[in-house]
């Protein structure tokens, strides 16, 4: 099946709208078509936009509980100086007076910018790329559809998704007792930051053939730009020439709450309609199902390596593995370079160190724990991803494919999750080392490096209770087998506002994060470890049983 | 008679409130070529998905090699190759690698001279990513990776589907040198004209229930030409010829079967009577239901007509 490229621009007929000698012809068939992804993405799209909006609704309230007078929040400022902490915030705007406005603007702002710009990558690359590598792309511009049209569907539907988002933040902000022009434009910096890193998308997916890579190199985009913005707001705290290289930044620098100034984000929305553009030229250059660089050659005969059931889950899970290797560590550092201006914050702030769990041990140690909990909350996610791509192996049918040449259910499935528990145990060191390295440095001591290292271990009964949770689904539900997200989400949500939130224990306790002692700030209680072990163990035989009772492909 | 390497009896399988299986009966005798016929949806994959111990069968027995498909599965396809009819291979890896992956319990398949000489046959370059082969490539992948693994019995789910004739030859050629070999094979197809030219038997299979099993010979009456013709003259001589069946006649339009073994007999005759006009085809499965069984084909029927050579 050869894949065929542009059909003749005027050869088309169309119940719709074209008419005979009009010029928009390549566009014919676009509305349909972002219905058609509506229709789609309608769970998808409403997941975003709720869980967003209901983040930005009690994140407000929390930070005000947290920080109810102006002498918290000037002592919360003082620590934003921290290079750190300017890199997983924003420019400092308001920082000699950092009323409530700007504290929420400076840490709210850039979480909100970075969620958009992934849930806008992943929507852009599902209808187009996604949609093209399966073939389905094909069977649409057979329909009287315009050679532009799937793409500009699958923009116009992005920029309905960023447009629904950015009302839920307004909402979500207006809501909450905040101003309200700045409210607009924080809604329009999401709206408009999305639209940009869709656009981005737009154009990776024109160079690659492949969706996975295409949303990779998206994502790439968005940490170059958001380390790019981090270093330039080092540079100068008000941003220097550097920062303005960002995206981000320009809807940072809008100076929301404090002494707000649209014109930035006429940046954004310029440079949405180059990348678009760009991304179009590109579309005409290649053939449908290609993209712009050449698949290189492989190698004609196997490795050994890969000739067994272990084998080939390691290679197929090795850029998800490297990818997490490198993102955990750097965050890793990242976050542990933060230690030693936080201890001068929690003097001065006590609530700051209730959130942490401070209290036991040094603060250097606390802070290293709480840390901790928030890189292991990744390495559950790396690990419930690599469980679930067992349901994509069964969905394609290369399950069979493995199971007809020797491999037994129980082989496949089990040699597939010890794969990923080893390799989930060696991100969770992974991301010890960084942290400890970060702390260490930060704190000049490098007795904690090999504490937190260790420490780091005591994550493993909770991942793995994560990643059995995913393959007892699979077992018994298979058709519900994502539905393990959903644990992840809540453990993730649990972590970062569960405590400011202070939820009530048996919601808090639906996270197995939220069982491992803080360690090594406390000690490593053995009663919690051993029952989530045990725990983890059931779901992993339940999940075993299950994958050789069922049939395979139901 | 031989041992059977397939015995399967009264098979049922459900799909929620679909009856994929209905009583299903399927023996194939060790060291024949069998083939599999019926239209699509008709059960043929979920036939080929129960013996392989995919799928759990709600009643009926399946045993393939003397062993219990479900039960001992992993015995069995140690013993056995299968080819799925929708070839799904990893994107990333190599045609290579993945022949490799799929034989790796038959030690020595890399670089061995049968991998070599079955790459060359089918013209595949194993170098490439699996994502960048047509549906074609992906199948001589998995046919390659069939074929070079040596074992009892060879499953094969509508190999054919996605390669040109030149491959079809080949494959066709290898599955030959299989039955000299003395391996046994299972062929599901839709196509009545492959399955005459390479099976030893034959079950047709229809909503999930067997409805004609027999040696190709004892299913002759399948496998009529039909024949049209347009002629002024009196066919009467035409309809007393042995080898003749269902002759009609609408004004000069002549329509009738002809046994295979009789066309050189009939075609004498139509050259002494004198024709303008004439088709001689091959039955194809729509036809063959329609008259053997007489209910409506489905989605058979365009399939059906176009495999018909004009």
């Amino acid at each position: 099946m050869s894949t065929v490229t542009a059909p003749p621009r005027a050869a088309r007929h169309s119940a719709s709208s074209a008419r005979p000698g009009s010029t928009a012809r390549p566009w014919t068939g676009t509305g349909a078509l972002v219905r058609l992804f509506l229709r789609r993405d309608r769970v998808r799209i409403v997941g975003w936009v709720l869980a967003i909006g209901s983040t930005v609704a009690a994140t407000v309230p929390a930070l005000e509980a947290t920080f109810p007078d102006a002498a918290s929040r000037q002592a919360r400022a003082a620590i934003l100086a921290n290079p750190s902490a300017v890199m997983m915030t924003g420019p400092g705007f308001g920082l000699e007076n950092y009323t409530f406005g700007a504290m929420v603007a400076n840490e709210l702002s850039l979480a909100l910018f970075v969620a958009v710009a992934i849930m806008s990558i992943l929507l852009v690359v599902r209808n187009t790329r996604a949609e093209e590598e399966s073939g389905r792309t094909e069977i649409l511009r057979a329909l009287p559809v315009g050679q532009f049209a799937p793409a500009a569907a699958a923009l116009l539907h992005v920029a309905l998704a960023n447009l629904a988002l950015a009302l839920a933040v307004v909402a979500g902000l207006v809501g909450t007792g905040m101003e309200t022009a700045s409210s607009l434009a924080m809604g329009l910096a999401t709206a408009l930051t999305g639209l940009v890193f869709g656009a981005v998308a737009a154009v990776t997916t024109q160079v690659t053939a492949r969706a996975r890579s295409a949303s990779g190199m998206a994502v790439a985009v968005l940490a170059v730009t958001f380390v790019v913005r981090g270093i330039g707001d080092v540079l100068d705290p008000l941003g220097s020439w550097l920062s303005w290289l960002s995206p981000i930044a320009w809807a940072q620098q809008t100076r929301l709450f404090v002494d707000l100034r649209w014109w930035p984000l006429v940046l954004s929305a310029a440079l949405a309609v180059v990348l678009l553009l760009v991304a179009v030229s590109l579309a005409q250059r290649r053939d449908l199902g290609a993209g712009l660089r050449q698949e290189r050659l492989g190698s004609s005969v196997a490795a050994s390596a890969l000739l067994s059931v272990p084998g080939l889950a390691r290679r197929l899970l090795r850029g998800s593995f490297f990818g997490w290797a490198i993102s955990l560590f750097v965050m890793g550092v990242a976050f542990g370079s933060l230690a030693t201006s936080l201890q001068d914050m929690v003097e001065e702030v006590p609530e700051v160190g209730q959130w942490i769990g401070a209290g036991r041990g040094d603060l250097t140690t606390a802070f290293g724990a709480a840390m901790l909990a928030f890189l292991a909350l990744g390495v559950g996610g790396f690990a419930v991803g690599a469980v679930l791509r067992l349901r994509t192996e069964e969905e394609t049918g290369r399950v069979e494919a493995m199971l007809t040449t020797g491999a037994s259910r129980l082989g496949w499935a089990g040699a597939w999750f010890g794969v990923v528990a080893v390799q989930a145990v060696l991100l969770l060191l992974l991301a010890g080392l960084g942290l400890g390295l970060g702390v260490g440095a930060a704190a000049g001591e490098s007795g904690i490096i090999g504490r937190i290292t260790v420490a780091a271990l005591a994550y493993t009964p909770a991942v793995l209770v994560l990643a059995g949770f995913a393959l007892a689904l699979l077992g018994w539900l298979p058709r519900a087998a994502s539905l393990a997200w959903a644990v992840v989400a809540w453990a993730v949500f649990v972590g970062w506002i569960g405590a400011l939130l202070d939820l009530p224990g048996v919601l808090a306790g639906l996270s197995p994060v939220h069982h491992t002692p803080a360690v090594p700030a406390e000690s490593a209680s053995a009663a919690p470890l051993l029952v989530m072990s045990l725990i983890a163990l059931v779901t992993v035989v339940a999940g075993l049983v299950g994958f050789r009772r069922r049939d395979v492909g139901a | 008679m031989g041992t059977f390497a397939i015995e399967a009896h009264q098979l049922v399988k459900t799909f929620g409130a679909a009856r994929a299986l209905d009583g299903f009966d399927l023996t194939v005798e060790t060291g024949q070529i069998a083939g599999f016929l019926g239209p699509n949806g008709s059960g043929k994959s979920t036939t080929i998905r129960v013996l392989l111990g995919m799928l759990r069968a709600d009643s009926g027995t399946a045993d393939v090699l003397g062993l219990d498909s479900w039960r001992d599965a992993v015995d069995l396809h140690r013993r056995l190759a299968y080819v799925a009819g929708d070839v799904s291979l990893w994107p990333n890896l190599t045609g290579g690698e993945i022949i490799d992956l799929l034989t790796r319990i038959h030690r020595g398949p890399r670089g061995s001279a049968r991998r070599a000489q079955l790459l060359e046959r089918f013209d595949l370059d194993p170098a490439k990513k699996a994502r960048t082969y047509s549906k074609g490539n992906r199948q001589k992948v998995a046919l390659v990776a069939a074929l070079c693994s040596d074992v009892e019995l060879y499953l094969f789910d509508e190999p054919t589907s996605g390669l040109d004739p030149l491959m079809e030859a080949v494959f066709t050629d290898e599955v030959r040198r299989l039955r000299e070999q003395g391996r046994t094979v299972l062929l599901s197809s839709h196509i009545l004209a492959e399955v005459e030219k390479l099976c030893d038997t034959v079950t047709i299979i229809r909503g999930g229930r067997a409805v004609e099993s027999g040696t190709l010979a004892q299913l002759r009456h399948l496998t009529r030409s039909a024949v049209t013709a347009t002629t002024t003259a009196d066919p009467a001589v035409l309809r007393a010829a042995p080898g003749v069946h269902d002759l009609t006649r609408d004004n000069h339009y002549l329509r009738f079967d002809v046994d295979d073994s009789q066309i050189s007999a009939v075609l004498g005759l139509l050259a002494q009577v004198g024709v303008q006009n004439l088709t001689i085809s091959p039955p194809s499965l729509e036809e063959l239901f329609l008259r053997h069984y007489g209910d409506d084909v489905g989605p058979a029927a365009d399939l059906g007509k176009a495999e018909r050579v004009r």
